[in-house]
């Protein structure tokens, strides 16, 4: 390596811009910072040398400058920044509304939005977040940051370790707060010290040549909340493996006990009662915003049992369920147990739980019944025996029914929301049948010489609850990595790295002060110091471009 | 009096405040460039009257937070009052720091366009629904807030900072845009204008559907219809024409119909004055910048935002997402609002990298900085009135 040696006798690594020791410009490296056409120093990393500015041979040199660049890292950025706007022009996958004619996204972008929104499907826009391009932008930007916080990190702590008291000449006046005095007598530079000490600046003394410096600790800022940020992206990338995250939906309903997916067998969950509540019109606080708005939900509550299952003696046999928690989950207010969370995510009110028929001779007024029995609509079975000799055989059920496009009955999903049915009624001891259909609020005899007429005498209903399942040990990562980000901007952002240096010339001397933000106050901090000395105020040199 | 009385009483106060303590700003123009520096008169005023305003706007929260049993940031009115509240904040933070008083004149008269905007949207006290009935509603959006506020302020130094240097001597592409910006101002205010007018005259015009449902209530003249509605309110103005129909979501016709008021009344504000002044606004305000030093600007720009960035990532990212695991159950959904909040921390993340760089000070800054707010302010009115996803406003 070719090291080069200042005249002041430091030697410093090769693309070294400033001297480590008296910050002399190194004649020929001044390009590298842009010194050049400027008056001022670039202090960004005290003229140190770095590995992007010095080396750019080999393909990994390459590299390495290229993701170091400050310039590419805006740019990532700036891309990463422009796609997340895109994703928010139509809603994502995930937000298709419920109103939409249909949640497939080959349906619905195009007939909501019409050849745009055609586009924007076939683009891949529509799961923009997951695409393998916006992950990769993710990436680079992860990368990006390891790297350049490498490349300046070493090189700027070992200046800020090295650095002398004692300055060269150009180095102070090229500085953007700077003055010249050419008398002082040895009491003002004494005062000076000590107001620099009171305003708690750390003051080194080495012949005269003076340096005052505070917060160097906030330099670190930036690195600390890169890592932060790293730790961030590590942390989504174990969310993405199984064994860290899990996530179930289920839907339970009132009065049932079931196992809970997700789990692997170990918990049941029973559902006691699903409660809704409103916010009451007559609350004169929000009276007249329920009159213009409608109703307002307060509450959304599930009341569970959680069982812990233990093995059965008998293998096969059904498990021995054990109660380990009772609670309220409501929006807001989880519950906990194990390793799992639950959430109320969901709900729908007045799903049917069963219904009962009756049957009667069509053409009897009383419609007397001959018959009853009992559809269990989660579970109905195939064929009901009436005590009279009676045969229901149930041909079509239709949980959620509805006539699609083409007029031909379907449901709509497998939930008993308007359960519908066809049924074949065989009188006693006749092997021909009779076909009806039966719904809410419809009765139709297909052929219309039913002798016999079935009829709803009753039915039953309950809520369910939608709950989301969720195991997420990436969290702990996701919140050590914010709390790190948050103590590294605020380090970086309400401190700052002042430095003042005074460098003894003739009967004089010269005065130079640097901070890598907040010009106003370092100047305010000089301006107290000097007070009534002769030492003059420092001007500012900076050129606004 | 009950407490809502005392509430809207005290916001209207702080209102007529923040107005006089303008004017007392204003009355700094005159001071010599020698006095620059030191503590005068009329900044003092100016500077007291803020705070006082401050104060009464504070009690107007408080008093409509006991009214109503919870914050009053949950919907249009009362985020976008906190935000102008906060707003003011920021600028008594940065005034402590700097003692630019300008800087009231410029950034006091926008939070108060932002407090009146934030009046014309359905004032009363709605109920909570149970997502939103949580402590993290609270001291997720103040923060956020507050961030916002102080960010406005580096806003309002970047306008300054361009309305004092871009050369306003010949038309060019800078000062046309800056020229805009201050047109999109009259905008908001041409839309506060024109809907006090017509509140004041109780003006309201129904539109039915087909069904014979009602499906809209005007408070401006129909210029845009809803879609498929008939006008049932008798002696109003008929509809131009109705809205277009990729226009989607509730109430498309009547917000559609709202922004074509605003850019008639706003237009012809901006008219008006252009006639009067005969100048390019930018360039009638530019001497009264003159005394102002614009690396001091320069530097108050910089500096709110690397003061309200962590604020503004703290309660907009992390609080935001603590609270979102809470409810939801995943910190992080991709909801447009989400997103959004995600924009506006790459922008000030982007604006932070370029300043560590030469060139990027002064006037690039300036416009960054402008550009800065806007995002944050299509994030509370675009995507809230528009784009609207979970976090769905009035
Ligand atoms: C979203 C991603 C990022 C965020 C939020 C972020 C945040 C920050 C913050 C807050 C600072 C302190 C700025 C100041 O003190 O004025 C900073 C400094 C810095 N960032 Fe980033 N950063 C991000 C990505 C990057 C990337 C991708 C690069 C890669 C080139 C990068 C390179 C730097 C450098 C070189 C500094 C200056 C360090 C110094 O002054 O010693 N940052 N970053």
């Amino acid at each position: 390596m070719n090291k080069i040696k200042c005249e002041c006798g430091h030697i410093n690594p090769e693309g070294t811009v400033l001297c480590e020791a008296c910050g002399k410009p190194i004649e020929g490296n001044q390009h590298i910072d842009g010194n050049e056409k400027h008056k001022l120093l670039n202090m960004r990393y005290d003229g140190t040398a770095r590995r992007s500015q010095t080396y750019n041979k080999s393909i990994i040199d390459r590299i390495w400058s290229f993701f170091s660049s400050v310039k590419v890292g805006v740019w990532l950025i700036v891309l990463a920044l422009v796609a997340s706007m895109i994703g928010t022009i139509l809603p994502q996958q995930i937000y298709i509304p419920e109103d939409a004619v249909s949640r497939d996204p080959a349906i619905f972008y195009e007939d909501r939005y019409g050849i745009f929104g055609l586009i924007y499907y076939q683009l891949g826009f529509h799961n923009l977040y997951s695409s393998w391009w916006y992950m990769i932008l993710i990436a680079l930007i992860g990368i990006s940051l390891v790297i350049c916080s490498l490349d300046r990190f070493v090189p700027l702590y070992k200046a800020l370790k090295r650095q002398n008291a004692k300055r060269h000449e150009t180095f102070l006046n090229r500085q953007r707060l700077y003055s010249e005095t050419e008398e002082v007598s040895a009491q003002d530079i004494e005062t000076v010290q000590k107001n620099l000490k009171k305003a708690r600046y750390n003051v080194r003394n080495d012949n005269g040549h003076i340096l005052a410096e505070k917060g160097r600790f906030s330099r670190w800022g930036p690195y600390v909340n890169h890592i932060g940020l790293i730790i961030i992206l590590l942390a989504a990338i174990l969310r993405l493996t199984p064994i860290m995250y899990t996530d179930e939906y289920i839907w339970v309903r009132e009065g049932e006990r079931t196992v809970i997916p997700g789990t692997e067998g170990d918990y049941y969950i029973e559902n006691k009662d699903f409660i809704m509540e409103t916010h009451n019109e007559n609350d004169e606080r929000f009276q007249q915003a329920i009159q213009e708005e409608g109703v307002v939900p307060s509450n959304f509550q599930t009341d569970i049992v959680i069982y812990k299952a233990k093995d059965a003696e008998v293998p096969g046999a059904a498990p021995e369920l054990q109660p380990i928690l009772e609670d309220s989950i409501q929006m807001n207010k989880p519950a906990k147990f194990d390793k799992y969370t639950l959430y109320q995510s969901g709900y729908q009110v007045n799903e049917f739980h069963n219904m009962s028929f009756y049957i009667h001779e069509t053409d009897d007024e009383d419609e007397t019944a001959l018959g009853s029995f009992t559809i269990d609509l989660t579970d109905p079975e195939s064929e009901y025996e009436l005590d009279n000799g009676f045969r229901i055989v149930i041909d079509q059920y239709y949980p959620d029914y509805y006539l699609d496009d083409n007029g031909t009955p379907a449901s709509e999903t497998d939930y008993p929301r308007n359960p519908a049915f066809v049924m074949m009624v065989y009188p006693p001891d006749s092997d021909s049948a009779e076909i009806s259909f039966l719904g809410i609020g419809r009765n139709i005899d297909a052929t219309g010489e039913n002798q016999y007429k079935l009829g709803i005498e009753d039915f039953e209903m309950r809520d369910v609850s939608g709950l989301t399942l969720r195991v997420d040990y990436t969290l702990t990562y996701f919140v050590i990595g914010a709390a790190i980000f948050m103590i590294g901007v605020i380090q970086g952002m309400y401190w700052q790295h002042r430095r003042i240096w005074i460098h003894p010339k003739g009967n004089g001397l010269l005065l130079a002060a640097h901070t890598n933000k907040n010009w106003f106050g370092i100047s305010k901090d000089i301006e107290k110091s000097i007070e009534n000395t002769s030492i003059k105020m420092v001007e500012d040199q900076q050129e606004l471009d | 009096m009950d407490l809502l009385n005392i509430s809207s009483t005290m916001l209207y106060s702080a209102f007529i405040l923040y107005l006089i303590a303008t004017l007392f700003f204003g009355a700094t123009i005159r001071q010599e460039k020698s006095e620059r520096r030191k503590k005068t008169k009329a900044g003092t005023i100016g500077i007291t009257l803020t705070i006082i305003g401050f104060i009464a706007q504070l009690v107007y929260l408080i008093t409509r937070w006991i009214a109503s049993g919870h914050a009053p940031v949950s919907n249009m009115f009362e985020f976008m009052t906190f935000l102008g509240m906060c707003m003011v904040l920021g600028f008594i933070i940065l005034y402590f720091y700097y003692k630019l008083t300008f800087l009231g004149l410029f950034a006091l008269p926008i939070s108060m366009i932002v407090i009146a905007y934030a009046s014309m949207f359905p004032t009363e006290i709605s109920p909570l629904v149970p997502s939103l009935q949580s402590h993290w509603l609270y001291i997720h959006v103040t923060t956020v807030a507050l961030g916002q506020g102080i960010l406005f302020v580096s806003f309002a130094a970047g306008i300054m900072y361009l309305i004092r240097q871009i050369d306003q001597t010949v038309r060019n592409k800078r000062n046309i845009w800056l020229e805009a910006i201050i047109y999109t101002m009259f905008l908001f205010v041409g839309f506060i204008v024109i809907t006090s007018v017509f509140n004041l005259m109780d003006y309201n015009a129904t539109f039915e559907g087909q069904q014979g449902n009602e499906i809209a209530e005007y408070h401006l003249p129909a210029i845009a219809g809803p879609m498929g509605g008939t006008l049932v309110t008798e002696d109003v103005m008929e509809p131009w024409f109705e809205t277009p129909s990729w226009m989607q979501g509730v109430d498309a016709g009547r917000k559609f119909n709202s922004v074509i008021w605003s850019f008639f009344a706003g237009s012809i504000l901006y008219g008006i004055v252009r006639l009067v002044t005969r100048k390019r606004i930018g360039a009638k305000l530019q001497p009264l910048l003159k005394s102002v030093k614009p690396d001091l600007l320069d530097e108050i720009m910089y500096r709110s935002v690397t003061i309200g960035f962590p604020i503004f990532t703290l309660g907009g990212l992390i609080f935001a997402s603590i609270w979102a695991q809470i409810a939801w159950g995943r910190f992080w959904g991709w909801d447009p609002k989400e997103v959004w909040a995600l924009v506006t921390w790459l922008f000030y993340a982007a604006f932070l990298h370029l300043r560590l760089s030469r060139g990027w000070h002064g006037e690039k800054s300036a416009w960054l900085a402008v550009a800065g707010f806007g995002i944050i302010m299509f994030n509370l009115i675009v995507v809230n009135l528009v784009l609207a996803g979970l976090h769905s406003y009035a």
